[in-house]
């Protein structure tokens, strides 16, 4: 154990337990840290401990905050993510030097290429050692410089805490994002008596909020001449919680509104304005409406290559209005005719205050709706053929509220969940989508958890593959008591690589097939979870009616059919337009 | 039991004429835009603190932005560095670089010169000292200094905007040139005109409490 295993604090013993706790002095620079974030609020952290966090650990057993001990560093990273996305806070993660701070980066990038609001804490070697490749030090500013919105080197005890302060308000103000503070030990140990002052973003970054008046004319002319307009709603919208004045702007002016995979959420998908997701595997009507509009009013969108397929496909005729907080989004990779720059609520107010009329649309409408006759999202059900996906889906969707909080990991599960459960409001779809980083589901089912209100249930749809890599995060569950669904959507296969390779390698089913998976069943009864096992179409609902009521982590091994294969698809770099509905169309 | 996915084959689906180029701009469907690069100098007033240059040139190197040339230095604010970035890039790239420069949190302000700005690099060239009265010739024609003479070798010094310090390395060639060393372009906005938008020489550096003490990178 290091030189500082216990905390001593004088007045300690003679605290009575029925008073508010008051507040104890500052004494170390670790105490500023953990002082620092009582100060924003948080509640819950998410981390491993190990030598150089140790002082932070140390502060952290006399606070109010719940510190949740993973598994493994790379869950508390996408814990941290998952809570900051359904709390809208910034989620908090710590992990030790080296190969603790290193187990972050997955979950840290995941919440870069996702603008999600995060923090993480790592400890760092003391900092006469730093640069001596000192036991367990790794250069953590530098390797997270690429993936992190800011981070900080920590190098005076006086001022640790404000530092703490002003990462947590960059990772929540402006374009949201992971941030980072690397804590040298002896920085975290040195004595002080400096609190904190209020977490504040520093002078260099005043993000515009309120947009130029002449960029919203502009584009509210635009607008208002559309013939064929429609909104693509990205993340951004429910980042800048935007997604009621998204609803009334999309509503009065009666303009079909499409989502990319982080906005699944951000209006109602039962609206018959909805066009659902676009992009690889989105809706066939989704990919014509953003192929054939003539004014795209994309709101809060980085404009991922998943999303355009080829750019010069994508909207091929329309004219883009693009509304973002981050100058550096619009015309980065679709040019923007009408940039407007400004917050997404703000934004969507102020375009609504000037629009002097409403587009004449009323045929693109019905067009619209002729391509949802058209394309229905629909799947083969043969009683006597393996159990589909697809049915597994649906048959969650229908037992439980709007309010429940889907998590996935990445595969063709992930995109089923999308594709065939009804999302009707902003923060219960949490993936990961930029980064596509399979094993996030359950780790970020716990984030999930301690973020949702109590009776928002929380469900997980795994692949196995997914599941695989962060399933020993069970033990966090079953020791925490928290109460998930883990549906595992299990084809024995890494289905999405097997799919590509059936269709762009010539079947060559090369290191996909997972033939040896274990009984996640039983693997969950070893962690002391609820196991069931489903292999026919009837023993579905009563399964998860039996999952759901379990009053703690259940895991359903679903086997489901192995040839499953996720359409619409868009191949990459192909036009939207051409989704291809079945294998032989790529 | 239901029938799969159903619609049209893509074959038999409208499809619209336009296009795109790279850039994400709408173009004529005929003739193909071609974009041609330009040479920009960037100038970016940031925070003098640690891991700042390593931000800019990582930004550079991630994303893939041709550059030219890069120098840095203080300015006469306390707590002040401006870089200068030469780039060859299309105009959306410019666009690009000044964006992602800007969101780097230790970056003040971030301005393109334009043709008028006053310009300068310096270089400094070993060359053989064979022929000491014709290097120093060149070197006064170019209005150098000469820094070392040697009996084998003369180090001379010449600053100037890149056009003459390309044609004084071309004069010095039929010497032999030994070794060169050549700094970047720096340069500042002509007359009045602040080198990025919003600067004022006389203001002096805010300091928050972790930008003095900690050092710091950010991207947006
Ligand atoms: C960490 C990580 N490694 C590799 C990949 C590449 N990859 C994408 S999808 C996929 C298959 C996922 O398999 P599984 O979780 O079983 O889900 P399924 O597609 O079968 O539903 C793989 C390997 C990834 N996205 N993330």
């Amino acid at each position: 154990m290091s030189e500082r295993a216990t905390s001593t604090y004088p007045d300690s013993t003679e605290e009575s337990t029925d008073e508010k706790p008051t507040r104890r002095p500052v004494t170390n620079g670790a105490q500023s840290v953990v002082r620092a974030l009582e100060n924003a609020g948080v509640k819950h952290l998410f981390g491993v401990q190990g030598g150089a966090i140790m002082p932070v650990y140390d502060a952290l057993y006399d606070s109010e905050m719940t510190h949740v001990t993973m598994a493994h560093e790379q869950s508390a990273s996408h814990a941290a993510d998952a809570y900051g996305i359904v709390s809208g806070s910034p989620g908090v993660c710590l992990a030790t030097s080296g190969p603790g701070a290193t187990n972050l980066v997955t979950g840290i990038a995941d919440a870069n290429m996702d603008s999600d609001p995060m923090i993480a804490l790592t400890g760092q070697v003391p900092s006469d050692m730093v640069g001596s490749d000192a036991f367990q030090e790794t250069d953590t500013t530098g390797v997270t410089a690429p993936i992190t919105k800011a981070n900080y080197f920590a190098s005076d005890t006086d001022t640790v805490g404000d530092v703490v302060g002003e990462a947590f308000a960059m990772a929540a103000s402006g374009r949201q994002g992971p941030t980072l503070v690397d804590l040298p030990k002896d920085i975290t140990n040195a004595p002080t008596d400096r609190e904190p002052g209020p977490g504040r973003t520093p002078s260099t970054y005043n993000p515009r909020t309120d947009p130029d008046p002449e960029e919203v004319s502009a584009a509210a002319s635009a607008l208002a001449g559309a013939k064929k307009p429609v909104i693509l709603a990205g993340g951004g919208v429910i980042k800048a919680n935007a997604t009621e004045q998204l609803s009334e702007f999309a509503i009065e002016h009666e303009i079909p509104v499409v989502t990319t995979m982080p906005a699944v959420g951000a209006f109602p998908e039962d609206h018959p304005l909805s066009m659902e997701m676009a992009g690889m595997h989105g809706t066939g009507y989704a990919n014509m409406a953003i192929t054939h509009c003539d004014v795209m009013l994309a709101v809060g969108t980085r404009f991922d290559d998943r999303l355009t397929g080829g750019i010069d496909t994508f909207a091929p005729e329309a004219e883009i209005i693009h509304i973002d907080i981050d100058p550096a989004e619009v015309s980065k990779n679709i040019y923007a005719d009408y940039p407007v720059i400004g917050d997404a609520g703000t934004a969507l107010t102020r375009l609504y205050d000037a629009m002097a009329n409403e587009p004449d649309a009323d045929d693109w409408r019905e067009q619209c709706q002729t391509w949802k006759d058209e394309y229905p999202m629909d799947y083969q059900t043969p009683e006597d053929e393996p159990l589909k996906p697809q049915f597994v889906v649906e048959a969650f969707d229908a037992v439980t509220d709007d309010d429940t909080i889907i998590t996935t990991g990445v595969g063709q599960h992930q995109m089923w969940a999308v594709q065939y459960w009804t999302f009707k409001q902003p923060r219960t779809w949490v993936s990961s989508h930029g980064l596509g980083t399979m094993g996030y589901g359950l780790p970020a089912a716990i984030g999930a958890r301690l973020a949702a209100r109590d009776d928002q249930t929380i469900i997980s749809f795994e692949g196995d593959g997914s599941f695989l890599m962060t399933l020993q995060e069970l033990s966090v569950a079953v020791r925490d008591h928290m109460d998930i669904t883990v549906a595992v959507l299990n084809n024995k296969y890494i289905g999405m690589v097997r799919q590509w390779q059936d269709a762009f390698f010539e079947g060559r089913h090369s290191a996909s097939e997972y033939g040896w998976c274990p009984e996640f069943d039983k693997l969950a009864e070893a962690f002391g979870a609820k196991g069931f096992r489903v292999d026919e179409y009837d023993e579905v609902a009563d399964t998860i009616e039996a999952a759901l009521a379990y009053d703690g982590p259940s895991v359903i091994d679903f086997h489901i059919d192995p040839a499953a294969n996720v359409y619409p698809m868009v191949a990459s770099g192909a036009a939207n337009g051409r989704f291809a509905l079945s294998e032989d169309q790529l | 039991m239901t029938q799969g996915l159903q619609g049209p084959r893509p074959e038999e689906r409208p499809h619209p004429e336009g296009r795109r180029n790279a850039q994400g701009e709408r173009i004529d469907p005929v003739q193909e835009a071609k974009q041609e690069t330009r040479q920009a100098t960037v100038s970016a007033l940031v925070k003098h603190e640690p891991g700042v240059l390593s931000l800019v040139s990582g930004l550079f190197s991630r994303r893939q932005f041709n550059i030219e040339s890069l120098t840095v230095g203080p300015t006469t604010v306390d707590g002040h560095a401006r870089i200068t970035l030469v780039v060859e890039e299309t105009d959306a790239g410019i666009d690009q670089i000044k964006k992602q420069l800007a969101k780097l949190k230790p970056s003040i302000a971030v301005g393109e010169l334009g043709t008028d700005a006053v310009r300068a690099e310096l270089v400094l060239l070993k060359v053989q000292g064979h022929e000491p009265d014709k290097v120093h010739a060149i070197t006064q024609m170019y209005e150098g200094q000469t820094l070392d003479a040697g009996p084998r070798t003369i180090t001379v010094q010449i600053t100037g905007d890149q056009r003459k310090i390309d044609d004084a390395v071309d004069a010095f060639r039929q010497f032999g040139i030994i070794e060169i060393a050549r700094t970047g372009q720096t340069a500042l906005a002509r007359g009045d005109t602040p080198t990025t938008p919003g600067e004022s020489p006389a203001a002096s550096a805010e300091s928050t409490a972790s930008e003095t003490q900690n050092s710091s990178n950010t991207q947006q």
